[in-house]
């Protein structure tokens, strides 16, 4: 009986090293070292916590979309809820002439209703899959914003808005400050809260979910609206880092924003997946992306590598259940024997 | 020349240890309708399936036209010229008569393998018109009534020159005048020598058609008797004729107040006009042929599936159910009747399971209390004898019958009043089976009102108070427990009284 403790608390341990997370930490690592050796300006504390500055933005809608992801679904809307929400915040700012707060505030409201709108449409139009409605709100969100503000730049900002990019509180950035709060938040939401456990359930079996009495409408609804507020929060601090919001801002983030999640670990099949790999994994596209910059390499191969890191990182996860199943026929051959 | 075009010697075959058939013989004679009849489950489908190539049996010997033969797979089938024809007609809906006709043997050109439309359309419409039917090969299937897709699946079958058609309850969806309009065509298929194989749940079905008709019961070859010699009801004693010996759990409860009325559920296509009552610490079982019914009754009950017509009354008060969220917060629990897709959630341990219909109660404001959940988890695993090494097991490593108890498990974490079991015993193995008869009735003495689908006579007569019986969408008959017979509960779920098809 003892033995057979000692043998769970050591599969226990190996259940607890053999997951994805270590692979992203390591991974996290050595992209860091490689970084360094390569770049002599890279390994600086500060230059370091600055270089965060550049890529948390999106990571505001890491966050929700591992639910999104979670669930099953995706949405590929976010980059344009991010330009219309920016584009109404600039133009009731400065040809509505509204205070900046209210502006503010329009943006996250913005935000809101379009991730609201999302989730109406997929669960009104159950034959409608979640790639296809929220391609096609893509395009009517950036259209809006392309009719609202036409082809230019909005800007002309209080000075004080700058201070969400590029402000410091001690010698911390800002915007890692509100990160850290939102990551904490959305980890506690999905791992430790009723809400969280039904996200789960509804990827892993939607009809036994239905049948368990859980409101699969309202829970949908839900995570895509809090998609579309989030979206609203990246918009805030996206267009004060730039200074200036233009209609086609955050072009293609939605792809960025997706390739986090999933190296993160979280399956596209659903009911798989943690809030921490997606949260480790957006700090190290983003660390890649700023090291591969510094060293002056073409945006275009960097996009390459990021697309190569995607592939394997799907590839690993078929890899690791092939060696599972077989050491857990090697385990069954063994019990046989012992038998 | 072999006087049986198809001849199946000593035929087995068992599913996870449990026998579907168990040494069957069938004859098939050339130019001949034999009807093959059986109670659910009785092994028809699965004889079926062997013929087609579907399964390979474990025993016994196929013969065509005095020839042994191997069907490993439909394409053998197809070769041999058998052709099945299904209840559910499979068919591309988007694609035109024509195509579906062809699909997997299209004319085509040699060497440039061009297919050669107006040949094929001319010979679709030579097929359809040699079955009497006027409609255009070119329409798209999906326009088509079901009679009609029908007759289609019988062009298929025609097109590869099949001798042997098998007819899997072809009349099930059909009207009384479509119907009429089958029969001709079967039986003109049969003067033109092929000999068919007629599985169908309606009695004149097979009066009104078959020369020959086999009987399968419990897995066994019980006959094979010519139509004109069998009556009716001699018919009905060999498919039921079995002695109840099971004994069963059930305790004699004192039946309480009523706390559940249906009156003139109606659902265009599903069902119609269902009515019934249900009492405290009462077993309802509610029986009749798959396809009857039933489970739609049930979900409609459950809010799955909002009736368009008809009230339901919960202790005295008219409620209105449209979602399974609302029926559990009236008291309505629902047992589903495929417990791996619609029950239980495979990748997640026992007890997330068991607590997930019941998540408010073992939180608070949103924040789970895991300690909470685990400590009720294990008490209702050990209530109802959960076989598992803890509650942390996975659902999909358990036993048939020890996933349904876990699905049993979560119905218990909520207060419900009115708790409904479809098919609580299928597919779970003999000694599970008791155990489960004995929770059921454990739950009616609590004071539970039960109602209990179920296709199994013995279960049925077993537990219930009183049985409905439900066919083609209606209720056909209410037993109390002292007057329900096999013979009464099976001439109630298949024979046609009143002619009145729902619609």
């Amino acid at each position: 009986m003892a033995h057979q403790n000692n043998d769970n608390k050591i599969l226990k341990l190996k259940n607890f090293f053999f997951q994805w997370e270590w692979v992203l930490v390591l991974l996290f690592i050595a992209i860091n070292i490689i970084n360094a050796s390569i770049s002599p300006y890279y390994s600086n504390i500060s230059g370091l916590l600055d270089a965060t500055m550049t890529f948390l933005d999106k990571a505001f809608i890491v966050l929700p979309m591992v639910f999104v992801i979670i669930l099953g679904d995706i949405d590929v809307s976010v980059s344009s809820i991010v330009a219309l929400s920016s584009v109404i915040m600039a133009v009731s700012y400065n040809d509505l002439h509204l205070p900046m707060e209210l502006a503010m505030i329009l943006c996250l409201i913005v935000g809101t209703l379009c991730g609201l709108l999302n989730g109406l449409l997929i669960v009104k139009f159950k034959e409608l899959s979640a790639v296809i409605v929220t391609v096609s709100t893509q395009i009517i969100y950036r259209g809006i914003a392309y009719i609202i503000l036409k082809d230019q730049a909005s800007g002309n900002f209080p000075q004080w808005f700058s201070f969400l990019g590029w402000g410091y509180v001690g010698r911390i950035p800002f915007i890692i400050i509100v990160f850290a709060i939102c990551a904490v938040i959305f980890s506690l939401l999905l791992h430790k809260t009723t809400f969280g456990r039904y996200v789960y359930a509804m990827g892993n079996n939607i009809t036994a979910s239905r049948f368990s009495g859980i409101q699969v409408d309202k829970i949908k609804i839900i995570v895509f609206t809090l998609t579309g507020f989030m979206s609203g929060v990246t918009a805030l601090f996206l267009t004060s880092r730039m200074g200036s919001t233009r209609p086609n801002i955050a072009l293609g983030y939605e792809l960025d924003v997706i390739a986090m999640v999933v190296l993160g670990g979280v399956s596209t099949s659903g009911g798989k997946g943690k809030m921490i790999g997606a949260i480790i994994s957006a700090f190290l596209i983003g660390m890649l992306r700023y090291g591969l910059g510094l060293v002056n390499l073409p945006s275009q191969t960097i996009l390459v590598i990021i697309g190569l890191l995607l592939v394997f990182s799907v590839m690993i996860p078929n890899v690791r259940l092939t060696i599972k199943k077989a050491t857990k026929q090697n385990l069954a051959m063994a019990n046989d024997k012992s038998d | 020349m072999a006087e049986h075009i198809l001849e199946l010697r000593g035929i087995s075959k068992a599913f996870s240890g449990v026998k579907a058939l168990d040494n069957v013989q069938f004859q098939l004679r050339r130019g001949e309708i034999h009807a093959l009849m059986g109670e659910n489950g009785a092994g028809k489908s699965t004889l079926v399936k062997i013929i087609t190539g579907v399964h390979l049996p474990d025993e016994g010997e196929i013969y065509v036209e005095g020839q042994r033969v191997h069907i490993r797979n439909p394409n053998d089938a197809k070769k041999l010229g058998i052709a099945a024809i299904y209840q559910h007609v499979t068919c591309y809906p988007d694609l035109t008569v024509t195509e579906n006709i062809f699909m997997g043997h299209e004319i085509t050109q040699k060497y440039s393998n061009k297919i050669l439309w107006n040949e094929m359309h001319s010979e679709a419409e030579k097929l359809l018109e040699s079955l009497g039917a006027k409609f255009d090969p070119r329409s798209q299937m999906g326009s088509l009534s079901i009679a009609q897709q029908q007759i289609v699946e019988i062009a298929k079958a025609l097109s590869t020159n099949a001798k042997i058609i098998i007819m899997d309850e072809p009349t099930a969806a059909l009207t009384k005048r479509e119907c009429e309009e089958l029969y001709r065509i079967t039986e003109q298929l049969r003067d033109n020598g092929a000999s068919i194989i007629l599985i169908s749940h309606r009695i004149e079905d097979m009066y009104r058609l078959a020369d020959r008709v086999t009987v399968l019961r419990d897995a066994k070859y019980i006959g094979t008797w010519d139509i004109n010699e069998i009556s009716r009801e001699k018919l009905i004693f060999a498919m039921v004729g079995r002695e109840i010996t099971q004994l069963f759990p059930k305790k004699q409860v004192e039946k309480g107040p009523e706390i559940l009325r249906v009156e003139g559920l109606t659902k265009a296509g599903l069902f119609a006009d269902v009515s019934f009552t249900l009492h405290r610490g009462e077993i309802l079982g509610l029986t009749g042929l798959v396809g009857a019914g039933r489970t739609e009754v049930c979900q409609s009950i459950f809010g799955l599936l909002p009736p368009d017509k008809g009230k339901i009354y919960l202790e005295g008060k008219e409620v209105k159910i449209d979602s399974p969220w609302k029926a559990m917060e009236l008291g309505i629990g629902y047992l589903p009747e495929d417990r791996q897709k619609q029950g239980l959630i495979l990748q997640w341990e026992i007890s997330k399971n068991i607590t997930l219909p019941a998540l408010e109660r073992f939180s608070k404001r949103g924040w789970l209390n895991v300690k909470k959940e685990i400590k009720t988890a294990r008490e209702l695993a050990q209530k109802l004898n959960i076989k598992a090494k803890n509650v942390f097991a996975l659902a999909s490593n358990l036993s048939g019958g020890n996933q349904q108890k876990v699905v049993f498990a979560k119905l218990l974490t909520l207060d419900l009043k009115v708790i409904i079991l479809d098919e609580p015993t299928k597919g779970v193995d003999v000694g599970a089976k008791s155990s489960i008869h004995e929770i059921i009735s454990d739950l009616a003495q609590q004071g539970y009102g039960i109602i209990m689908i179920s296709s199994e006579m013995p279960e049925i007569l077993g537990m219930s108070d009183r049985i409905v019986v439900m066919r083609e969408g209606r209720v056909t008959a209410i037993f109390d427990r002292k007057d329900a017979t096999q013979e009464a509960i099976l001439e109630a779920a298949m024979v046609n009284k009143d002619n009145t098809p729902i619609q």
